[in-house]
């Protein structure tokens, strides 16, 4: 049934960026807990993306990693932060320009991206199962050195923060 | 069922997933309210008391025999229970969130109940191609997983909503242990699939039937797992999100009513789905070691889905057991326990494992 795959598609990419709209222009409630709310709803409908590209390993670790862990952790640091000044806050000239740029780097890249890309079913053979079986063996043969590089980048994070949070140094 | 052939097989997909998703949420919410008479029960047990035997509608006086003893059963607890949690008073006070007050529930309820869905709870009914589950992923535990870390949402919000001191704390304590323990309980799992070669929950209990149950093999990780459980359920010896000794009630202190009922409801849906993922991956699922083929009638169908809830039931009374026998840890304590005991613990085995997998038997 292709055409209700297509429905769900711009069902959950609509919500996508709905969400994501909210997430960053909420005309109700300007609460960085809310802002992060529906962060995690963005998130949770990329991950139905995936899951209509058949890429269930990916959408799963998107709800775990990014969902599950990582905007807990924001919640966490958000609430014990002062909340009254950040609502209070307006936008100032500097902010604007830089997230401008930003988001302009990310687009051309996007664009980019969807320009080269071949069509879905031609190079989708080997992960079209959605397995984790071919997503491990790929990573561990011809991506293990930037994939090592990865983890080592992430060491390092983890380093560097208790080194920050250590409050002398002998 | 001649008329139900001519329906073209989607159809019938999604008529079949509808029927089994409505016998599973039924089934599982019996066992949440008789899993709190269980527990009622054997707390009174285990502290030499009787527990609810009183609770009785007129009906039962027309019984002969059984009826008064379904009654110091108290079997009809659970329904005077949820009748006076829906009677009740729901008050929101003046200073919360309102939001947020009124989500928390629903979001503490709901993943809970979406864990069900991966895990198979039968082999076959009737037809060989009518699995006993009703998602049958290849993604299956991290989609259990993922769900999961999904719970501490509910809690969290609950905590922030009440806009006062104690709930907060409640919902701090709880974020910080439902990370922790996660990381241990994913760990605990990954030696096991190492084992299996799937992450498919069905593939799992093939393996099992073939070669006896995971407990065996991985006696570690069950027990990692098992204690993990008890963090991300929020039971004594870990409930110290809403411990009432120092934080009044924890996160669900300014709930009343059906909210404060539902919290409830998704800590004993998730015990719940907790044992049955434990059922899945360490005790062999719905087989028995003389029992492991696929039905081939509806009687064998039926017997493999009460093999199943027959092993759910003793992890249950197990999860009350340990809740009325041990004392609650220091947050300190549990912390330390998590970081430094078992993510190593869980570590090594998955390096041992591995080991033992490339050099003793490949």
């Amino acid at each position: 049934m292709p055409e209700f795959t297509d429905l769900l598609f711009y069902g959950f990419a609509g919500l996508a960026l709905f969400f994501g709209f909210l997430c960053v222009a909420n005309p109700l409630s300007r609460s960085p807990v809310t802002s992060a709310m529906f962060l995690v709803l963005t998130i949770v409908s990329l991950a139905g993306l995936f899951i209509l590209l058949h890429a269930f390993f990916l959408a799963a670790i998107q709800v775990l990693v990014y969902a599950g862990a990582v905007m807990v952790l924001f919640l966490f640091v958000i609430m014990l932060l002062d909340l009254k000044e950040e609502e209070r806050r307006r936008f100032r000239r500097f902010t604007v320009g830089v997230g401008v740029v930003a988001v302009g780097v990310i687009a051309g890249l996007l664009l980019q991206t969807v320009l080269k890309a071949v069509p879905y079913s031609q190079t989708s053979t080997v992960l079209a199962v959605g397995a984790t079986r071919p997503l491990g063996i790929i990573l561990f043969t011809q991506y293990l050195l930037p994939f090592e590089l990865l983890s080592l980048l992430l060491l390092v994070a983890m380093v560097g923060v208790i080194l920050l949070t250590k409050k002398e140094l002998k | 069922m001649n008329l139900f052939d001519y329906l073209e097989p989607t159809t019938q997909f999604v008529i079949f997933s509808a029927i089994k998703i409505l016998i599973v949420f039924g089934v599982t919410m019996t066992f949440v309210a008789y899993a709190v008479l269980a527990e009622r029960k054997i707390s009174a047990w285990i502290q030499d008391r009787v527990g609810p035997n009183r609770t009785a509608p007129p009906i039962t006086k027309f019984i002969p025999i059984l009826g008064p003893m379904l009654v110091r059963l108290g079997i009809f607890q659970p329904m005077a229970d949820g009748l006076k949690f829906l009677l009740k008073e729901d008050f929101t006070p003046a200073y919360v969130r309102k939001v947020y007050f009124w989500l928390a529930p629903a979001i503490a309820v709901i993943p809970a109940f979406l864990t069900f869905a991966v895990i198979p709870f039968g082999s076959t009914l009737g037809n060989p191609d009518n699995k006993m589950v009703i998602a049958d992923l290849n993604v299956g535990v991290l989609y259990t997983f993922g769900i999961v870390s999904l719970g501490v949402y509910g809690i969290v919000l609950a905590g922030y909503a009440a806009n006062s001191k104690y709930p907060f704390l409640g919902g701090i304590r709880s974020s910080a242990q439902m990370i922790s323990y996660e990381i241990a309980m994913g760990m605990s799992v990954v030696a096991v699939f190492m084992v299996v070669g799937d992450l498919n929950l069905g593939a799992v209990v093939q393996y099992q039937a073939k070669h006896g149950w995971m407990v065996l093999h991985q006696p570690l990780a069950f027990a990692i797992f098992l204690i993990a459980a008890f963090a991300e359920t929020n039971r004594l010896p870990f409930d110290l999100p809403e411990s009432e000794s120092e934080l009044v009630g924890g996160y669900h202190t300014e709930y009343s009513s059906m909210k404060f009922a539902l919290f409830f409801l998704g800590e004993y849906a998730a015990m719940i789905s907790a044992s049955a993922m434990m059922v899945t991956l360490f005790f062999g699922g719905w087989t028995l070691p003389f029992l492991s083929e696929p039905a081939s009638s509806l009687l064998v169908g039926l017997l493999h889905i009460a093999i199943f809830i027959a092993k759910l039931v003793v992890l249950l009374v197990v999860f009350i057991w340990v809740r009325w026998m041990l004392p609650r840890f220091r947050y300190d304590q549990l912390m330390d326990l998590g970081w430094r005991r078992f993510i190593p613990l869980a570590l090594g085995n998955i390096l041992a494992t591995a080991l033992v997998l490339a050099f003793i038997s490949p």
